[in-house]
């Protein structure tokens, strides 16, 4: 099937939208979309939501002879397959650009990258080694395809697990699950894509772009990093050519991004771990809530602005007037500025006792689930300030209880309010509203 | 196949019905008198013919459920069956208006895309005030508003932009400004029902367009990008809400 043009109307929208720092579904230019990690029944197999999109992962592992110029290394096989089922407009079995390019930025991420020991995974030099191969299906395009696949891809080999081998002399003995647990493999680090979007000849950046704000892009840079700050790839496409400064702060804002992933990682494969250790549930059926027709669910927002008018009133009419500031705002770039240095967190004591606590009663649940600050409701108009120090929510339960973690000593971000309250309705009576009935005959 | 007895379509109104199912329809309504049995029964038989909706398929005795979804039945002018399903792929139907995107420029024809198997054609002519001189200003990417006159599965759809009397009625070129999005079909069915509590509560809010399409496709317009992008998020998101929290979101919303 082809895919759906993207009308005229839809562009100009998109493209106004971004130049008022405005995005469909109301984040802000730096921020994620919800990140879902689920594990399977088996090892090695994962399932990553980036919001909408959906890419699924499973590690394999196979003794084979090794390649001619590497006896003593294992091999890696990467492979990312599109399908009709993730959007309309991806055919099977054709070679398209797309998939090419995809398939080979993975590649580079995770092989070039060295993430993984290759040594390790020789049995006998020369004869035999380890082949790993990692797949990964893409169930549901909504855009940033690269993201998803690169932490399903990290995690599945983080999470899998091979048979275990001894060799006597001659002799190799590979002991089956039963005889012997499976072996991890050999991880030095975990490199992880971060994509950002250009518009307008360079002028505006998104990062973690949509489909729609992929269609209407000029250009895409796509880093991958690791939490140590190192590069593993870097690449630019498109039609827009990016000046040295705007590839630096990229990276900053790659490595700010890359550390909260890489956290949400660790605590998925830790509750995974848990969960398997005790004995408790796992695998999909348990992580992938099932109760509803609709294949996909709203994260409910968990705002109740009842009285809070009263509230705040009471609040303000008690506190202490604020000290006399004189603000000095340093502009890094359009639209984010730094005013003040910002207090140290005081945070610090509640932190130990709330985390020992929630770890506990979350220690079940399998999803780990980011939650920006974004509302995936109508509140696109309310303010949304970030901190640097985002709560991560283990469970998918209503509750959402959250978990501050340590603050980090990263470049902050205090973003100006971005003042996106609407304007009053307007005060003309007469309703501009054409609606286009069916004239029933 | 024909085996099992059906059930009485009276008795399943509202309820959930799976295709396969047989539904029988009260002996007056059949047409073709099977046996020589007159009819004098108490009460004429009902006026009208009997309208076999969506999703239902006439089969010997009754009715054949085609898709499931929850039976509906409308007693008025000879009376209605039908069967209200989500679905999000469109299959274009004669008389449906819809929002199409225009692919391609043919010669006298355009290519619109409309959401189903095939692109539709609208003929230049099937404008409102269009001549052979005076061609409508149609470029590639536009939206178009009509509604099919040719829509089975054996031929490519037609659409047109005027009615049977040569007047537009609210068909045509849609305005350039604005925004495009998908939702199911089932949500759409919704919006235009009459009186649609949706519709009336966002007229509150913020002065709009809205384009309501058949296939799935709604347009809308508002003053400021941030209206028009709130206004399309309350609509994707009414699929989910039920009643209660939809008030609730609006009530922020316009208390703000």
């Amino acid at each position: 099937m082809k895919a759906t043009p993207l009308s005229n109307c839809e562009r100009r929208f998109l493209l106004r939208a971004v130049q008022e720092k405005k995005r469909l579904d109301g984040r802000q230019c730096y921020d994620y979309r919800n990140i879902r990690v689920s594990f399977g029944a088996d090892r090695g197999c994962c399932m990553v939501e980036l919001g909408r999109t959906r890419v699924l992962a499973q590690v394999s592992c196979e003794l084979v002879p090794p390649k001619p110029s590497r006896p003593t290394e294992g091999v890696l096989f990467f492979n990312l397959e599109l399908s009709p089922m993730a959007a309309p407009g991806l055919e099977p079995g054709r070679q398209s650009e797309l998939l090419v390019s995809l398939n080979r930025l993975l590649e580079r991420c995770l092989r070039d990258s060295k993430c993984i020991d290759t040594e390790s995974l020789c049995v006998v030099a020369g004869e035999k080694v380890w082949q790993i191969r990692l797949d990964m299906h893409l169930l549901n395009h909504d855009g940033n395809i690269t993201d998803a696949a690169s932490i399903a891809g990290i995690v599945a080999l983080c999470h899998f697990r091979r048979p275990d081998v001894s060799v006597q002399g001659e002799e190799v003995t590979v002991y089956t699950p039963e005889e012997r647990d499976p072996v991890p493999l050999s991880i030095h680090h975990m490199p992880i894509c971060v994509s950002f979007a250009f518009f307008h000849q360079g002028t505006y950046l998104l990062v973690d772009p949509t489909e729609r704000e992929e269609r209407v892009m000029d250009g895409l840079l796509v880093i991958a990093m690791n939490k140590h700050h190192e590069i593993c790839t870097i690449q630019s496409s498109g039609v827009v050519m990016l000046l040295q400064d705007q590839i630096l702060r990229c990276s900053k804002i790659t490595a700010v991004k890359v550390a909260e992933i890489t956290e949400l990682i660790q605590k998925a494969l830790e509750n995974d771990q848990k969960a398997r250790k005790e004995g408790g549930k796992f695998g999909f059926a348990e992580s992938i809530p099932n109760q509803r027709i609709t294949a996909f669910k709203m994260e409910s927002a968990a705002v109740d602005t009842n009285d809070v008018e009263e509230q705040a009133g009471e609040i303000i009419a008690k506190a202490d007037p604020p000290s006399e500031v004189f603000a000095n705002p340093v502009l890094h770039t359009p639209g984010t500025a730094q005013i003040g240095e910002g207090i140290e967190s005081s945070w610090g004591d509640l932190e130990e006792s709330e985390k020992e606590e929630v770890a506990e009663d979350e220690g079940e649940s399998e999803a780990a689930a980011f939650e920006c600050e974004k509302v995936k409701t109508e509140d696109t108009s309310t303010v949304r300030e970030t901190k640097s120090d985002e709560p991560i929510v283990l469970s998918d339960s209503e509750e959402e209880e959250v978990v501050i973690l340590e603050p980090q000593e990263l470049p902050r971000k205090t973003r100006t309010q971005t003042s996106s309250k609407q304007e009053n309705p307007s005060k003309k009576v007469f309703n501009k509203k054409r609606r286009k009935k069916r004239t029933s005959r | 196949m024909a085996a099992e007895r059906g059930t009485e379509a009276e008795a399943l109104v509202g309820q959930v019905v799976l295709p396969g199912d047989l539904l029988l329809l009260p002996a007056h309504y059949d047409e073709d008198a099977e046996g020589e049995r007159l009819r004098l029964s108490a009460g004429a038989a009902p006026q009208g013919r009997l309208l076999c909706g969506p999703g239902l398929r006439r089969s010997g005795a009754g009715l054949l459920v085609t898709k499931c979804g929850l039976l509906r039945h409308r007693p008025g002018g000879g009376g209605a069956y039908w069967v209200d399903s989500q679905q999000k792929r469109y299959v274009p139907v004669k008389g449906d208006h819809v929002i199409g995107i225009v692919t391609a420029k043919a010669g006298d024809v355009f290519r619109l895309d409309v959401g189903g198997s095939e692109p539709a054609s609208l003929s230049y002519l099937a404008f409102e005030g269009a001549t052979k001189r005076n061609r409508p200003n149609v470029q590639v990417g536009d939206l178009i508003y009509g509604q099919f006159v040719v829509a089975n599965k054996d031929m490519e759809p037609e659409m047109v932009c005027i009615d049977s009397s040569g007047k537009s009625s609210g068909m045509g070129i849609i305005g350039q400004d604005g925004f495009l999005f998908k939702v199911s079909l089932g949500l759409i069915r919704k919006l235009l029902a009459p009186k649609c509590e949706i519709i009336q509560e966002l007229s509150q809010l913020y002065p709009f367009e809205l384009v309501l399409g058949m296939n799935g496709r709604i347009w809308v317009k508002a003053k400021t990008v941030q209206q028009t992008l709130i206004i399309v998020n309350i609509l994707e998101a009414c699929e989910y809400m039920t009643a209660e929290q939809r008030k609730q979101a609006l009530a922020k919303l316009s208390g703000n």
